[in-house]
């Protein structure tokens, strides 16, 4: 028997407006764009959402009911679901509708889809439990999995997940720890035994996710006998983890490349076969047992060609911009003002750091690909000034960073 | 070729453009003769410099800048003073005379005020090809505006004439097209370039002993050096600087250059209350030059119309930063530096707070910038030069 897992990332940030410094002390609303700004949320959402959310959920739905195997793993950020309650709850009910076949498994993550984790851990952890209520409360499940932020893993990661209760973790399939071993097994952590890692299968996720419509690939145009044939060429291997951000699917590919087309038929290519079958996250660490152990003493992600933290802390308006939001923490905390503190979490959404990477030259284009600013320099200017905001509120009540 | 100005005689970049393309060209093995408006001892090997003198005339003397009026020394002893108008034509009429006895199979000629010698060589000698080489038009130098429409009658008649156009950036190309209706496809991009061992490192010890001082005790320089005219929005940067000082009282504005701007934006500083924090210098050459970028802390370049603008790659060069009108060309070939539209004080004064008080990201664009610095030279430049050179020999040929 061979297992597909599919496991998709569903997020968007809450973007800032263009806030300037003499917005700072005046204007508390960082995040309210006018409608014609592109950096707009519920514009970008409703977009998103009739592009790829509202398209992609109703073939997945379909599948569902057309294939009794058919199953997949959703991660979803809390920001994206609080946008969703509030700007398109017909979006957030298709979602619900594939989870309420029983077959869609939602993977844990942090609410704000952030970096707290390397630089809070109480912040982290509040953030894990913020996320947990909130996919109870929309999906009424508790998820066994974890994802750390842009699947961000090392050593320390698998200790605290296998402390918490999880009974596995998701990461980049990489080189760098798996040396000549395949990521179509079940792994554990070194530190963590009790703690199964499934690893992502970055070539054929990445042949769907990037180089899907790419017209100078030399295997363009991707069809499914093609993509099964590539997976059935590792014999041996029980899995097959494609991992990738849900929007690859008519946002990042668009829906003429044919990417709907594709996913409309890879179920029907792959279970052709009576040996295949689909796993959720959950199935694949219950039934398999580890084939050996992963060591990360550093912290491997799934961007880039480095595959590390660099496109979002690589440079020093990056490291500033963090390092400024986490030492608010303390003196936001004293305070106990949920409108601070909420503002607070949503700069940590990972993507205000994204926006500030300068690596022109080779990962460059896909960062401009994602980012409402003009410019690396723009963002960190903009986000700047909405942390000495932050810092005028407190000022303001008496506390002095 | 033809052209206005050559360093040290330079007024600014267009000088300096010139000088280094030639240079590079020499090298690829092109053999040039450069044909200047004034009579000069310059100390350059790689090619022949003369100055465009008619019988008669002894010596030609810049009175200032390249811009500004010449002297006519005769050999009888008498003297005549020439405005620029005037001068273009006195230099239009002495190089049809001085080609009379010179072989050569290109004319390449930098901006308008050698298009009328461009054209009279064409009338004298019509198997030559004639390539403009536009490092501003009228509408650029007006600020945006229509100009001064004798100016523009040359620039319309010369490129319609020309064989080939060369514009410094695809901004320019635009306006060309825009504003003569030259098609398109008759205009090259040829990007400008730097050669930073033009430039001299700064030393320590620097010029501005007042402005050292300043910093020591927590100020930050703002600069921009160039020429005071309205082609260089100077009047933007400065409403920008009053909103900057009341967020930043410790900002210095230095303003290097001259032109006929300075009393308009010397009392513009004294109406926005903000001529404490201005600093006006006059015209730099030399170490004082290179100071001004050394101090700065943030360089700006607020142009209203720029086809190129090498000063903020002279800026990067000092390890300054730069924050850069859209309207500049400079900004196609450069992604380390801000942006900025030239008529949004607001949010140029957003910017320079920015740099000013955050650390990080004036070093992230001050190491960017340092390294496209590194790759860039004049070889890319000068090798379409000479491609577009030899298009024409080879077309002249069949």
């Amino acid at each position: 028997m061979k297992s597909i897992l599919l496991y998709m990332h569903v997020h968007q940030p809450y973007r800032l407006r263009h806030y300037t410094i003499f917005d700072a002390g005046t204007y508390h609303n960082y995040f309210d764009s006018t409608w014609e700004d592109k950096a707009n949320n519920q514009k970008t959402l409703l977009k998103v959402a009739e592009k790829s959310y509202l398209p992609t959920n109703e073939i997945l739905l379909r599948l569902l009911n057309k294939y009794p195997e058919f199953k997949l793993s959703l991660s979803i950020s809390g920001v994206l679901l609080e946008q969703l309650e509030e700007w398109t709850p017909d979006v957030l009910k298709s979602f619900q509708s594939l989870t309420d076949t029983g077959r869609v498994e939602i993977v844990a993550e942090t609410y704000h889809h952030s970096l707290a984790f390397f630089y809070s851990r109480s912040e982290f952890e509040t953030q894990v439990n913020m996320h947990k209520d909130i996919i109870k409360r929309l999906f009424n499940q508790e998820p066994k999995v974890f994802r750390n932020t842009e699947l961000s893993f090392n050593n320390d990661l698998a200790a605290w997940a296998e402390s918490a209760g999880y009974k596995g973790v998701l990461a980049e399939g990489w080189h760098k720890y798996l040396d000549w071993r395949s990521p179509n097994y079940v792994y554990k952590s070194s530190v963590a035994p009790n703690l199964k890692l499934l690893l992502k299968n970055y070539r054929l996720s990445d042949d769907i996710a990037f180089r899907f419509g790419d017209r100078n690939w030399s295997e363009w145009p991707l069809t499914t006998d093609k993509f099964v044939h590539w997976i059935n060429q590792d014999v041996d291997a029980p899995i097959v983890n494609l991992f990738m951000d849900y929007e690859t699917f008519g946002e990042h590919q668009w829906q003429e490349s044919g990417i709907f087309d594709f996913l409309e038929h890879l179920p029907n290519e792959w279970l052709a076969n009576t040996e295949h079958n689909f796993l959720t996250v959950s199935d694949a660490v219950d039934k398999f047992d580890p084939v050996g152990e992963i060591d990360s003493p550093e912290t491997v992600t799934w961007a880039d060609t480095e595959r590390d933290l660099s496109a979002w802390l690589g440079n020093a308006m990056q490291q500033q911009a963090i390092a400024s939001l986490y030492n608010l923490e303390q003196p936001i905390f004293r305070l106990n003002d949920w409108s601070l503190i909420e503002d607070w979490r949503k700069l940590q959404t990972s993507d205000h750091f994204y926006y500030m990477c300068v690596k022109w030259f080779n990962d460059g284009d896909i960062h401009a690909y994602f980012s409402p600013y003009d410019t690396p320099y723009d963002a960190f200017i903009n986000f700047m000034n909405a942390y000495h905001d932050l810092k005028s509120r407190l000022l303001e009540r008496g506390i002095e960073v | 070729m033809l052209g206005w100005e050559l360093p040290p005689h330079n007024s600014g970049g267009l000088g300096v453009a010139c000088y280094q393309l030639c240079e590079q060209l020499s090298k690829n093995d092109v053999d040039l003769e450069f044909i200047l408006p004034y009579t000069s001892q310059e100390d350059i090997s790689f090619m022949k410099v003369h100055g465009a003198m008619r019988d008669g005339v002894l010596e030609i003397m810049q009175s200032g800048i390249a811009y500004d009026s010449y002297k006519y020394i005769y050999n009888d002893g008498h003297e005549e003073w020439h405005d620029l108008y005037s001068q273009a034509k006195f230099y239009e009429h002495a190089v049809a005379d001085m080609i009379k006895g010179m072989s050569f199979d290109i004319v390449h000629a930098h901006d308008w005020l050698t298009f009328r010698a461009a054209l009279r060589v064409k009338a004298l000698r019509k198997n030559i090809p004639i390539i403009l080489h536009v490092h501003s038009i009228e509408s650029d130098r007006a600020g945006g505006r229509h100009g001064n429409p004798l100016v523009r009658e040359i620039e319309e008649t010369a490129m319609l004439g020309a064989d080939t156009i060369i514009a410094v950036s695809n901004f320019t190309k635009q306006k060309i097209v825009a504003e003569y209706g030259i098609p398109a496809d008759k205009i090259e991009v040829v990007h400008n370039s730097i050669d930073q061992n033009s430039l001299i490192p700064s030393d320590p010890d620097n010029a501005y002993k007042y402005l050292s001082l300043l910093k020591q005790n927590g100020y930050k320089v703002v600069s921009n050096v160039g020429r005071l005219t309205i082609q260089k929005g100077l009047t933007n940067l400065l409403h920008a600087a009053r909103i900057v000082v009341e967020k930043l009282p410790k900002t210095v504005f230095l303003i290097v250059g001259s032109g006929e701007q300075l009393h308009e934006l010397i009392t513009l500083a004294a109406d926005l209350g903000i001529s404490e924090n201005v600093i006006f210098t006059g015209f730099q050459r030399g170490k004082n030059w290179r100071d001004s970028f050394a101090i700065s802390d943030l360089f700006v370049m607020p142009s209203v119309s720029e086809p190129f603008g090498l000063t903020p790659l002279e800026a990067g060069f000092y390890n300054v930063p730069s924050l850069i009108s859209k309207q500049s060309g400079v900004t196609e070939i450069i992604s380390s530096c801000l942006t900025v539209d030239f008529w949004d004080v607001n949010e140029m004064a957003n910017k320079i707070v920015a740099v000013l008080r955050e650390n990080a990201l004036k070093n992230t664009l001050t190491d960017a910038l340092a390294l496209e610095l590194q790759a860039m030279s004049w070889e890319r430049s000068a090798g379409l030069v000479k491609q577009l050179y030899e298009k024409h020999l080879h077309r002249a040929a069949v």
